[in-house]
């Protein structure tokens, strides 16, 4: 069977994990430097973008599915309100981080974790979303086209 | 640099301590960063110069990789061993596996979709002299 991509699908294989895992890294970097949830998230839903790219939109639906971006929109929100919510349960303002440990600066890096997390999930998300709706609406690209 | 070089000129003492790992350093940094611009240059010129497609990406791939890859070496030289080292590395590895790919794939997209390269002798307009 002849391929006409496969030096693109071998390098995109080797390359997506290491895209992934370099969103994480800039994730947790964002305490300490340049970057956070919302580029990390960009950064992870490139990888998925890629992924759809090379080997087509109904295999990165399979890997990826659309009701987990539905879910994830919706329960990266909730985290970040959520820990809202919860540090006015513990008697602090809205967002007030310092009230989640018994320590304040400590408290502030647990905030700062749930808060990152819970962009990063919908940023992900919805980026996925974005692609998937605009990729969805007609049929691909021919395979000789490009 | 300087005082390092004219420290080691300068007749006055004999027991002249020179850090040779620096000097190394300082001229390996130096003799890539040129190299690197070289091919930068290059390959820019030749984007402009050249005649048809294939060519230029031609000079367009030149400087996205090794014009890159050298000053990214020079970076090197110049940091040292240090976690920053380990980052450029990862960076030219990168590099060097993405750069060439990507311009595989427009190569490949524009034969595929039939531009025939320019065959046979070629002699480049003249320059407008900008009468």
């Amino acid at each position: 069977m002849h391929d006409p991509h496969v030096l693109l699908r071998v390098i995109s294989k080797f390359l997506i994990p290491i895209i992934a895992l370099f969103a994480l890294y800039v994730q947790f970097h964002g305490d300490y430097g340049p970057g956070g949830g919302f580029q990390a998230g960009v950064i992870l839903a490139a990888s998925v973008i890629l992924y759809a790219l090379i080997f087509g939109l109904d295999a990165a639906k399979k890997a990826f599915p659309p009701s987990w971006v539905r879910i994830g929109m919706t329960i990266g929100v909730l985290l970040y309100g959520g820990t809202g919510v919860v540090t006015w349960l513990l008697g602090g303002e809205y967002l007030n981080y310092s009230v989640l440990a018994h320590e304040a600066s400590h408290g502030q890096h647990y905030g700062i974790l749930a808060v990152e997390l819970g962009v990063l999930v919908t940023v992900t998300t919805v980026m996925i979303a974005i692609f998937y709706a605009f990729g969805s609406r007609q049929p691909e690209t021919d395979e000789r086209d490009w | 640099m300087i005082e390092l070089v004219l420290a080691a000129t300068a007749p006055s003492e004999s027991a002249v301590h020179i850090d040779w790992l620096s000097v190394f350093r300082f001229a390996g940094s130096l003799i890539s960063l040129a190299a690197g611009l070289f091919f930068v240059l290059a390959g820019t010129i030749g984007v402009i110069r050249l005649p048809d497609f294939y060519t230029r990406l031609h000079a367009a791939g030149m400087t996205d990789t090794l014009g890159a890859e050298l000053i990214l070496l020079a970076l090197m030289f110049q940091s040292g061993f240090s976690q920053m080292t380990l980052k450029l590395v990862l960076v030219a590895i990168f590099l060097l596996i993405t750069s060439p790919t990507a311009t595989h794939a427009v190569a490949h997209a524009a034969h595929e979709a039939g531009l025939k390269p320019l065959l046979g002798p070629y002699k480049a307009p003249e320059v407008d002299e900008g009468t």
